[in-house]
């Protein structure tokens, strides 16, 4: 049977170009048509450790990483002890000569004699492309892009050594069977989950980022601000994370769509001013990018177990909206569209994502910006009926939104409980008016809910239910569950808040079994799923212990 | 022609004999003074008896978090810096809670003017020691007296620097509205520490407590030396020195974000087309 799709592992410590020999690998490849899916296990220091970046690549759409390894390439000798059992029957060990006691079913590449230490990475991205069969000049495409611009004698001493590993690798003669090529590759992008996430806030209008670096949130903001002249926007690195959220809701009070991004840790500071957007109905887009807790937990693994930190989130009772994207294309679409909902309903929406996804560069379609508009920040440019009132009483709970110094009229806005002008006040039924008035939003936010998309078999022996980032896993293992004559289904919610029951019980109802596969310890949608809607899941997959949720994980867990 | 009717004349929360009330007058003649509309002014607070003074006078307002008025106020001039932006909050405020942004603000040296309402005591929870209690003051909640030294905002913010240092007394209000509308015009961040005597919970720090002891610098002073405005910064006790106390001119921090230099956010376009061009990076 011809091979459908082989998984790379690069392992080595921080500091050796694992990451820029995987994005060179990973952009060559898609550009020689494949489809990819990254996973990056690193450890929280900068030099040392052991750190993994690991591609899973095929002809077909990949969603899901896999645990083994058909290629293992090991920039230092503890990636063999570590790795070796995970290779599969017919894989390879590309191994250093100079670590080597290793014979069986390694290729030893003479590093030393080719090259200088620092230049290891080059020679091990030729020589895996001679493996993988890609072309030498895709291959040193991908490396002038990488290098070109910054400097060009760099750049071709790259291409020299390309040369010589592309020689080095012709001549030996190895057991392993490559993917077939792409006949006609089409064009995509390599993208990961963070650099989604950023173009699709610039692509709705951000105009004001305010953060305080947290991994695995911060290559989102690097993003924005590698962008922010040429697409006129302000990015402040703040003192703390409160000062953060806060500063994100002093720049939308005054018109500039705005956004934070940080991790559980940094958001658990913000909580209070998550409160003050709901009161003040500020829109404010805050990215929450999971990892492992508690406290610093797991600084760089990913997990998603804030999904209960993120919905109660705030003291008090008001509207708000969680998405919790499963793709890349997700993370575009879906930071659009929290702008979007954060605007018309005036409060504070979330986008929920982890580290896995994070970091888990794919192969996208480009996305098509010349039918795109920028989000519409639904704002005033003066008064519908005098005076003024910023919380007027709407049927929709939606009140007018001016900005303060815009027109002459004045913009009050707080934390207190206020009359419709804006001012504190302690009547007690202007209260009940505005709690009812912020809570009729919640009906305009469930209106435009993301249905959870379902997959596969009606009426299913088995529902396997999922969030955000595990929906490839889940999608995956459905597939190889569903060859072994099980009729499979799958639900994956891209909106965890508010819950439509209408949109989704049915397919709960009309499972033989439902399981709810989780990246945390409770199952924290399944019991979300219970309080909202009665029904209890059958039983539960989770994981917790920093990797991201695997097909293979999930079968032997349905097994068990 | 702005006037003082413009500004309006609310009922207040406060107590009678507030030095609020005080402040409160010396703002709005700070305002009209400096020839500001209410429309083209922002006041930012926090919480505590002090950051209620912006829902007593007409101006645009946010009234946020206890701590948090400086980085509200910070988004906001950074989102539209053609806003006129006072921050009015107490000592617990500014200088408690919202420690980390006092330093920050001064440092960044955003475009504002800081009214601190100083009256060495937590008025609104009702008399526990602030940040700038003396040393020994009973509270109900420090019986054995304030363990910790008060913190002398002068002294910290000349020590950083800042742009714009001054102190004022609530029963000096023609100075105090001067020092507001010399605030206001300073383009950078402008701290204003205003004494004022808490009725109610503060029984050391009177009213002629501070009468007795604050005078106003002299004429000759010059606040643009650095180390004589470090040395009246540390003065403190039987005499206490009124009016601005250091000044430099420092580039405001909102004048280095280049994107601003083309006016306020919310008047920028998205361009789609140049985002185009930065996706071909991915390719």
């Amino acid at each position: 049977m011809e091979k459908t799709d082989l998984t790379l592992l690069i392992g080595g410590e921080a500091g050796q170009g694992l990451v820029t020999l995987g994005d060179l690998l990973a952009k060559s490849l898609v550009h020689a048509g494949y489809s990819i899916l990254v996973t990056q296990s690193y450890q929280s220091r900068i030099r040392g450790g052991h750190n993994t970046f690991a591609i899973r690549v095929s002809r077909e759409a990949v969603v899901a990483p896999r645990e083994s390894v058909d290629l293992l390439i090991a920039m230092n000798a503890e990636t063999v002890t570590l790795h070796k059992a995970e290779v599969a029957d017919g894989g390879l060990i590309v191994a250093d000569e100079a670590h080597g006691t290793e014979t069986d079913g390694c290729l030893l590449v003479p590093y030393q004699q080719l090259v200088e230490t620092r230049f290891a990475n080059v020679v091990a991205l030729g020589v895996v492309s001679v493996l993988l069969g890609l072309d030498q000049p895709l291959v040193a495409r991908s490396l002038d892009d990488f290098f070109g611009k910054k400097d060009h004698e760099m750049a071709e001493k790259n291409r020299q050594i390309l040369t010589t590993a592309f020689d080095w690798c012709d001549q030996q003669t190895v057991a392993f069977e490559k993917l077939p090529p792409v006949a006609k590759p089409i064009q995509r992008m390599v993208m990961n989950g963070n650099e989604a996430i950023a173009m699709g806030a610039l692509s709705a209008g951000v105009k004001f980022c305010s953060f305080y670096p947290m991994t695995p949130a911060t290559s989102i903001v690097l993003n924005l601000t590698a962008q922010a002249g040429r697409m006129g926007l302000v990015v402040e690195q703040a003192e703390d994370e409160i000062a953060a959220i806060n500063m994100a809701i002093g720049a939308s009070f005054a018109g500039a769509p705005s956004m934070t991004a940080t991790s559980g840790g940094g958001f658990a500071l913000m909580t209070e001013a998550v409160s003050l957007a709901g009161m003040s109905e500020t829109p404010v887009l805050i990215v929450v990018a999971q990892r492992p807790g508690p406290a610093t937990g797991l600084p760089t693994r990913t997990e998603q177990a804030d999904l209960e930190l993120v919905l109660y989130a705030g003291h008090g009772e008001f509207p708000r909206a969680i998405f919790t994207p499963g793709t890349v294309e997700e993370c575009f679409w879906l930071t659009r569209k929290s702008f979007e909902v954060a605007a018309k309903f005036q409060g504070p929406v979330f986008l929920l994502t982890d580290q896995f996804l994070a970091d888990s560069s794919r192969a996208v379609t480009p996305f098509d910006l010349d039918n795109l508009e920028p989000i519409d920040p639904g704002i005033e440019t003066d008064a519908s009926s005098l005076p003024y009132s910023r919380y007027a009483i709407t049927p929709s709970g939606v009140s007018p939104r001016l900005l303060p110094g815009m027109t002459k009229h004045l913009v009050v806005a707080g934390g207190d409980e206020h009359l419709v002008d804006g001012h504190l006040t302690e009547d007690l039924n202007v209260r009940n008016l505005m709690v009812a008035k912020r809570l009729r939003k919640e009906q305009g936010i469930m209106e435009e809910v993301v249905p959870p998309e379902f997959q596969g078999d009606e009426r299913p022996d088995l529902l396997l239910v999922t969030w955000g980032s595990s929906r490839g896993a889940v999608l995956e293992a459905a597939d190889q569950l569903r060859n072994e004559t099980t009729r499979v289904g799958t639900l994956h919610f891209s909106q965890v808040w508010p819950l439509v029951p209408d949109l989704f019980l049915e397919h709960l109802e009309n499972a033989a079994k439902v399981v709810c596969i989780e990246g945390n310890v409770y199952g924290q949608l399944a019991r979300l799923i219970r309080r909202e809607t009665g029904f209890a899941v059958h039983s539960r997959v989770l994981r917790y212990d920093g990797l991201p949720i695997t097909p293979e994980y999930i079968i032997r867990e349905l097994r068990d | 022609m702005v006037t003082i009717e413009d500004y309006g004349q609310y009922e207040t929360a406060w107590c009678p004999g507030c030095g609020n009330f005080s402040i409160l007058d010396a703002v709005k003649s700070g305002l009209v003074a400096s020839e500001l509309e209410p429309h083209q002014v922002l006041l930012v607070s926090g919480i505590g008896q002090a950051a209620k003074a912006p829902h007593y006078l007409n101006a645009n307002v946010f009234n946020g978090l206890h701590g948090r008025a400086l980085p509200v106020a910070t988004g906001a001039k950074l989102a539209n810096p053609d806003l006129r932006i006072i921050v009015e909050s107490g000592d617990g405020c500014n200088y408690g809670e919202g420690g980390n942004h006092f330093l920050a603000a001064i440092r960044r040296n955003i475009d504002l003017t800081l009214i601190v309402h100083n009256n060495q005591i937590y008025g609104l929870t009702k008399g526990q020691a602030s940040p700038t209690t003396m040393e020994g003051f009973v509270t109900k909640a420090q019986p054995e007296g304030v363990a910790s030294a008060p913190f002398n905002p002068i002294a910290v913010a000349v020590a950083m620097q800042a742009s714009f240092v001054a102190r004022g007394f609530s029963g000096m209000i023609d100075h105090l509205a001067g020092l507001i509308e010399q605030a206001i015009a300073h383009e950078g961040f402008a701290l204003i520490d205003v004494l004022q005597p808490c009725v109610s919970f503060n029984k050391v720090n009177t009213f002629a407590w501070y009468k007795k002891r604050c005078y106003t610098l002299p004429g000759e002073y010059d606040a643009t030396d650095w180390q004589a405005a470090m040395q009246m910064a540390m003065e403190w006790g039987d005499k206490i020195p009124l009016g601005i106390i250091y000044r430099n001119q420092r580039t405001s921090f909102e004048k280095r974000f280049s994107v601003l230099r083309h006016g306020p956010l919310v008047g920028q376009d998205t361009n789609l087309a140049e985002l185009k061009k930065i996706l071909e990076k991915f390719a």
